[in-house]
């Protein structure tokens, strides 16, 4: 059972944490009902004794005296912080200080070596309302290629169209259907937000499903357990490809038992079409260098071998790893729903994005607009932009020669003989 | 004598227990075909092999439970608890917090080394309790990072600590898609190292088992505990007593030296593969019936085209005509349907063993009788005819394991 400490940085970082460690609760309030801290429960939060000052409050075994989210919440202005800890989850996180952006992924790297980063970013959509997000974005880029270890891109469009689809069903009223209260998009309250008042809450929820179901073998029990670091074992082929287009099923649950388990099969297919994705991209068209399924609930090994020799054909895979799968197994489902499916693909449909990022990047850039506002600021020189867009510029590059093997047929090594 | 079991990753402990669990069901089957002291004396043999007594007389496994994560080690020791009937020592288990990340160097060359000396303590203390020491059993899977690495790591050092004992790893052969995805870079590293540390490496095919739970068994949604309790049944069916020579009452002392004896008559040949008949469920027995010239029959034919089960068997499968395949065009995802076994064990189980005559099929050679798998019998052992050593690389272990319901005579 590993532990991992969650950090959240910024305003989108921040809200998106706090509908993660609610979802959180949630989840081990459904599993553990005794209310004993298990191993389960340590994976994320500590166990103290709020009468005891100082690190010697630390419980191990036993009852849940008070749960303290190991989680570090990082901004450069109070109002986004100072709203969560004066909110219900106020006695889930400990008092903490202030630091920086991408600047903390080189840090980590550096203190702990060892340890796996992972790294869920947004990236900014067409239509953005920061004006110098390009320039924000590649310098970020860079960082991310450098110092991250798996960086699950995500885009907020793609989040807004999730949330319009779960409002069309709600809404057309199909065959009778409703949405059940405990949904991907609702809160603690079991009340779906309506559109107009939060939107980002509902976006932010799918999110932090993702980081749940991702790591929900690592902390429940499976017949086929996959932990974070197998995660990044077996999808990142070259350490700069380290990027995994994520999706997520099922969206919400259908009120309406009756429906058949075909449901099963359907959500596999599901997990492959774009509604499902959380960043725009194309992966059916492009090359998978490696693919996971992540299976919650009460699904066994026999359903997801038909369904992968089912999807196979229809997605193409690069040549040196024509099976290149990764699957697990957990027993226990996602609150609200009987089982649902995770898929990480490492696909060079990401590269399009990229080359978006760059171009609106160059846009700015070759004008030089709003530059100043960042050269004045001490440490930071012309050469960080040109290193940054060479850095992405060279990514972009691996993906391009991956491309260009798509069609072609696998050849195989010649082999050495032996002489009769 | 007894084996002591090193269970070995989320595979090698989830199938260890459910071996544990086959292996004394078997022998505490309410014996309606054998007499009472004959139980006894399978039951007492069994005992000695693979339990050990605690104090308030629950058998206890002879086995050390190793993993790097706690989650499974915690599943298998309650599931064992709970069936009341036996159990895990409490202090046989080795667990850590980080897990292997599919990785075989960490198991290899990070947990290895880092853990040796508490691993290879509780093995110590394991075979301490054993009165006499046949051998070590390790079972792993060859596609994770605990189970493969660390598997490796072990035998090495159960090679380097124990050279007189016998060691036979269960390696479980991934799934051809779908596992793992470095699977491949694993499971390589590990048949090297274990192909100079251990002496006999037992295979088990994820993809043969699952069509035997889907063909034979009629399961619909096959689950991981359902192949391993397939795979259970077959080990049982290999490890369970069988007779020495004076008949009746009397086993075979050392399980895993009978079988190297047999198996491996050259240590560059050590590569064993089980074929069991007949594998059915439990619903289907009942309107079944069997004669051991149609079992010994249709297995003489499995072994021959290379079948891994009863059903499709090829009975139209001729050996190549220039006995060697021609060089560099035998390409490796051909099924080669024609048998190259080296040498076979075929072993007996049930009612009227001694009328199975396996004299006429020169391709089982060897052969051993026991008493029963599920549904006792008094039986008597065949003379052991000459061993016919034949071209190829893979041997076969051949068995017979006859089922009868407990009621019928």
């Amino acid at each position: 059972m590993t532990q991992s400490v969650v950090v959240q940085v910024g305003q989108c970082g921040n809200q998106i944490g706090c509908c993660f460690w609610d979802l959180a609760l949630r989840e081990h309030a459904a599993v553990n009902k005794k209310g004993i801290y298990d191993e389960a429960i340590s994976s994320f939060f500590r166990n103290v004794d709020t009468r005891v000052v100082g690190d010697g409050g630390n419980i191990s075994k036993g009852k849940i005296c008070s749960l303290k989210a190991r989680a570090v919440l990082i901004d450069m202005e109070e109002g986004v912080v100072n709203e969560i800890l004066q909110g219900p989850l106020r006695d889930v996180f400990d008092r903490t200080g202030s630091g920086l952006g991408t600047f903390l992924l080189k840090v980590l790297k550096d203190e702990f070596p060892e340890v796996y980063r992972f790294v869920t970013s947004i990236y900014p959509s067409g239509e953005d309302d920061v004006i110098t997000s390009p320039y924000n974005s590649i310098l970020a880029m860079k960082e991310l290629n450098e110092h991250a270890d798996c960086v699950l891109p995500i885009d907020n469009q793609s989040l807004f169209d999730i949330i319009s689809k779960i409002d069309l069903m709600m809404n057309s009223g199909k065959l009778g259907a409703a949405i059940k209260p405990k949904s991907l998009v609702t809160s603690s309250t079991g009340v779906f937000k309506k559109r107009q008042e939060k939107p980002f809450d509902a976006m932010n929820n799918i999110v932090a499903n993702l980081l749940l179901n991702l790591t929900s073998s690592a902390r429940f029990e499976g017949s086929l357990n996959m932990d974070l670091n197998e995660i990044i074992m077996n999808l990142v082929p070259f350490p700069q490809l380290h990027y995994l287009v994520s999706s997520l099923t099922p969206l919400y649950t259908l009120a309406d038992v009756n429906i058949p388990p075909r449901r099963l099969d359907q959500m596999f297919s599901d997990a492959f079409s774009k509604d499902h994705q959380l960043i725009r991209a194309d992966p059916k068209h492009s090359l998978y260098l490696a693919c996971a399924l992540m299976v919650r609930g009460n699904v066994q090994i026999s359903d997801l071998r038909r369904n992968i020799e089912r999807l196979k054909p229809s997605l193409q895979f690069v040549s040196w790893n024509q099976e290149g799968w990764k699957t697990s197994l957990c027993s226990v489902p996602p609150v609200g729903h009987s089982h649902s499916l995770l898929a990480l693909a490492n696909n060079t449909c990401v590269k399009p994005t990229f080359i978006d990022l760059r171009e609106r990047f160059i846009r700015l850039y070759k004008k030089k607009a709003h530059l100043h506002h960042y050269l004045q600021i001490e440490g930071m020189e012309e050469s960080c932009f040109t290193e940054a867009v060479s850095s992405l510029s060279a990514l972009i590059q691996e993906y391009n020669q991956l491309d260009a093997t798509k069609s072609m047929p696998v050849e195989d090594l010649p082999r050495l003989n032996i002489a009769m | 004598m007894s084996i002591v079991t090193v269970q070995l990753g989320q595979c090698g402990n989830q199938i260890g227990f459910e071996v544990f669990d086959a292996l004394f069901n078997d022998s505490h089957c309410p014996g309606g075909l054998c007499s009472k002291r004959e139980n006894e004396a399978y039951q007492a043999s069994c005992k000695e092999r693979f339990f050990s007594e605690e104090e308030n007389g629950v058998p206890v496994a002879r086995a050390v439970l190793v993993d790097m994560e706690r989650k499974v080690i915690s599943q298998t020791l309650s599931k064992a608890a709970r069936s009341g009937r036996w159990k895990y020592g409490q202090h046989s288990c080795f667990c850590q917090k980080q897990g292997s990340g599919n990785n075989w160097a960490y198991g290899y060359s990070v947990h290895g080394p880092r853990h040796k000396e508490s691993i290879m303590n509780l093995i110590q203390k394991e075979v301490e309790k054993c009165d006499s020491l046949s051998g070590f059993f390790i079972i792993m899977s060859m596609a994770g990072g605990t189970g493969s690495g660390l598997g490796a790591f072990v035998t090495q050092n159960l090679q380097d600590q124990y050279s007189s004992a016998l060691k036979m790893n269960h390696i479980i052969w991934p799934y051809g898609t779908g596992e793992v995805i470095v699977q491949n870079y694993n499971s390589i590293l590990t048949l090297s190292h274990l192909y100079r540390s251990s002496d006999a490496l037992l295979v088990h095919e994820n993809d043969a088992v699952h069509k035997i739970c889907a063909k034979l068994m009629n399961i619909k949604q096959i689950s991981f505990c359902d192949i391993n309790q397939v795979l259970a049944h077959q080990l049982g069916s290999v490890f369970q007593p069988t007779y020495s020579r004076e008949g009746s009452f009397h086993y075979r002392r050392n399980p895993l030296g009978d079988l190297m004896e047999n198996l491996v008559p050259h240590p560059e040949f050590k590569m064993l593969g089980v074929r069991n008949i007949p594998q059915m469920s439990e619903n289907s027995l009942a309107y079944s019936t069997f004669t051991w010239a149609g079992l010994l029959k249709h297995l003489r034919q499995m072994l021959i085209s290379n079948a891994k089960m009863e059903e499709g068997i090829d009975w139209q499968v001729r050996p190549p005509l220039s006995g060697l395949p021609p060089l560099g065009k035998m390409s490796v995802n051909k099924e080669t349907h024609f048998n190259t076994s080296i040498a076979n064990l075929v072993i007996l189980r049930g009612k009227d063993v001694h009328s199975a005559d396996v004299g006429h099929h020169r391709a089982l050679k060897r052969v051993l009788c026991a008493v029963r798998m599920f549904s006792p019998v008094i039986c008597q052992c065949q003379s052991p005819k000459f061993i016919l050593l034949k071209k190829g690389k893979i041997k076969t272990l051949v068995l017979v394991a006859k089922r009868n319901p407990c009621t019928s005579m």
